[in-house]
């Protein structure tokens, strides 16, 4: 009954979280346990929904509107074009043998192990809520630490999206010689 | 009365949710007699009179085709991924519908005394927002066209997709210059720094040119409608659907183009902004008073907001109607190798110019330069030999 009320009394804030929570890994679950590949892409849609969601409840609006731009807007419409593409009726033919199963459940275990181990132990530092910056997380602070503080690795990640950008314009390119399509 | 004026004006929930439920209505009111004004438009251009038949100038056609729509036998293929089959459409309308929340219709209403801002919900990334939305709005299209499990639905589908995605990118490109200029994502700050006839048209007319292609492109509509191209895919990605469903495709087309018109009204038309703006607001104010002065002036804003989205719809209709549809090699083309390089000589050109201290001299210039080396490349562009239609 004390659980009960306790549960009760919570702010509306931890709701939004809960149902959200709860979203997010009916996606991730999804994603994983559909046979069919454009229903998984459908709920990994889901889950970066659900994610942005979740970002927003951390007072970061923009990195919302970013992941749903360019996750759920630009990258997977490419994966479910591939998928489009593929003719999966049949089932993959690794997914059947037992080896294969057995070594992805002992890796998520232990993964999800470690996982849990280290948020456990890591210390939390509790918010204050009279010093926060009600503005951290908007665009304005965000472009300010981006090209004040961290200009350097700023800089070497665009140079870095540059160079592999370079690379698939190189990998796309029609190679010379005869075209068979 | 007043306390619930009051009571209102603390929550402000009340007045917002009257904001949103009058905005979808006359979102569904303008795209439902955008169908009519389409045919319309089309009967003018081609020298024939369009529907005259069900009321007055047929302008009760829009509700005689909901009611056959609706009356339409609802056929599912058999083959067909059901729940995806009917997601489809419902995307494409949920994905319309929710692009005008961030669009500023008019200035502030003066109510007991706060003021109450006439847009759907203020966030400060509003066009970060639309864009979320609009890169969405390719999934409706896309699940339908496979979940009818037809080749030629598919192949709309698909092509629906890659479509989105290049247009996009010069889409956004072509903002970067507007958000240098007003430093701010916020679309009601673009428009208050529009302020009477300092329109953003006139700072960007080559970003503004950029956009409408691409606005076009998004919204599939002729000369880029072949995701759903009749000559070579039956009907595109809605080959299968038939009664509401197709019905909810063909109306989030035109919804689309509604907060098209909007979004592109906001961006570089002025929003609600027009010229003698405060000349107006101040003999209103003379004449009745701060309160209802100010009032009447916001009205007066929200009709120039609105002449501007209708003549956008026309603008849209005239194009569909005077155009014709692009093959894909040169859709892409355009997309790729035109408008991308151009949007981001754009940018160079307003970062410098805006540098420069003289922002509107500095733009026309470098547009003008940018004319120029662009016409001297293609005088002197190496010509293919004349061997390509007989290879």
């Amino acid at each position: 009954m004390e659980y009960l009320k306790n549960i009760l009394s919570l702010p509306p804030i931890y709701y939004t979280f809960a149902i959200l929570s709860v979203l997010t890994l009916f996606g991730a679950l999804g994603t994983v346990m559909s046979r069919n590949p454009v229903h998984s892409v459908i709920y990994m849609i889901v889950t970066f929904f659900s994610l942005s969601a979740h970002y927003i409840l951390l007072n970061a609006q923009f990195l919302a509107a970013v992941n749903i731009i360019v996750y759920a807007g630009a990258i997977m419409v490419l994966f479910l074009f591939v998928i489009m593409f593929l003719n999966m009726k049949q089932e993959a033919e690794e997914m059947k043998k037992e080896k294969i199963i057995y070594t992805a459940v002992i890796t998520a275990v232990i993964l999800g192990g470690i996982l849990i181990i280290f948020l456990r132990r890591a210390e939390r530092e509790p918010v204050n809520p009279l010093t926060y910056n009600s503005q951290s997380g908007m665009i304005e602070v965000l472009g300010r630490s981006l090209y004040g503080e961290y200009l350097l690795p700023f800089e070497l990640i665009s140079i870095l999206l540059l160079v592999a950008m370079a690379g698939a314009v190189m990998l796309g390119k029609r190679e010379a010689g005869e075209r068979h399509f | 009365m007043n306390g619930f004026i009051q009571w209102a004006n603390e929550t402000m929930f009340l007045w917002k949710a009257l904001i949103i439920i009058v905005i979808f209505a006359i979102t569904l009111g303008i795209a439902a007699y955008s169908t009519w004004a389409e045919r319309k438009v089309a009967g003018y251009i081609q020298d024939r009179p369009g529907p005259n038949r069900a009321g007055w100038g047929g302008l009760l056609q829009p509700l005689a085709d909901a009611g056959k729509m609706f009356f339409k036998e609802d056929f599912i293929p058999a083959q067909a991924d059901k729940w995806l089959f009917i997601l489809g459409p419902c995307l494409s309308m949920l994905t319309a519908l929710m692009s005008s929340a961030v669009v500023p219709f008019g200035d502030a209403f003066i109510i007991g005394g706060k003021a109450v801002t006439v847009q759907a919900i203020e966030i400060n990334i509003g066009i970060l927002y639309v864009f979320g939305v609009v890169s969405l709005g390719v999934y409706g299209v896309m699940i339908g066209g496979w979940a009818s499990n037809n080749k030629f639905s598919l192949l709309g589908a698909i092509r629906a997709a890659s479509q989105n995605i290049s247009y996009e990118l010069a889409m956004g490109m072509s903002i970067i210059a507007i958000l240098m200029m007003t430093g701010s994502l916020s679309l009601r700050t673009i428009v208050e720094q529009q302020h009477g006839f300092n329109w953003n048209i006139f700072y960007q007319p080559l970003g503004c040119l950029i956009f409408i292609v691409c606005a076009f492109a998004e919204c599939n509509r002729t000369p880029f409608d072949l995701p759903e191209c009749e000559t070579e895919l039956v009907g595109g990605y809605h080959t299968e659907y038939s009664s509401m469903k197709l019905g909810f495709y063909l109306f989030a087309e035109y919804i689309n183009m509604f907060a098209s018109s909007a979004v592109t009204a906001c961006l570089f038309f002025g929003g609600y902004n027009y010229p003698g703006m405060d000349w107006v607001q101040a003999q209103l104010v003379g004449a009745f008073g701060q309160t209802v002065g100010q009032n009447i002036a916001t009205f007066i804003g929200i009709g120039s907001m609105f002449t501007k989205i209708l003549f956008g719809i026309f603008f849209f209709m005239w194009v569909r109607w005077t155009v014709p549809r692009f093959r894909y090699d040169q859709l892409m083309n355009l997309g790729w190798k035109g408008l991308i390089p151009l949007a981001v000589g754009n940018m160079i050109i307003t970062a410098v110019a805006m540098l420069s201290g003289y922002k509107l001299a500095g733009i026309w210039i470098g547009l003008a330069v940018l004319i120029l080396i662009i016409s001297i490349f293609w005088a002197l562009r190496p010509r293919k030999e004349a061997a390509v239609l007989g290879a």
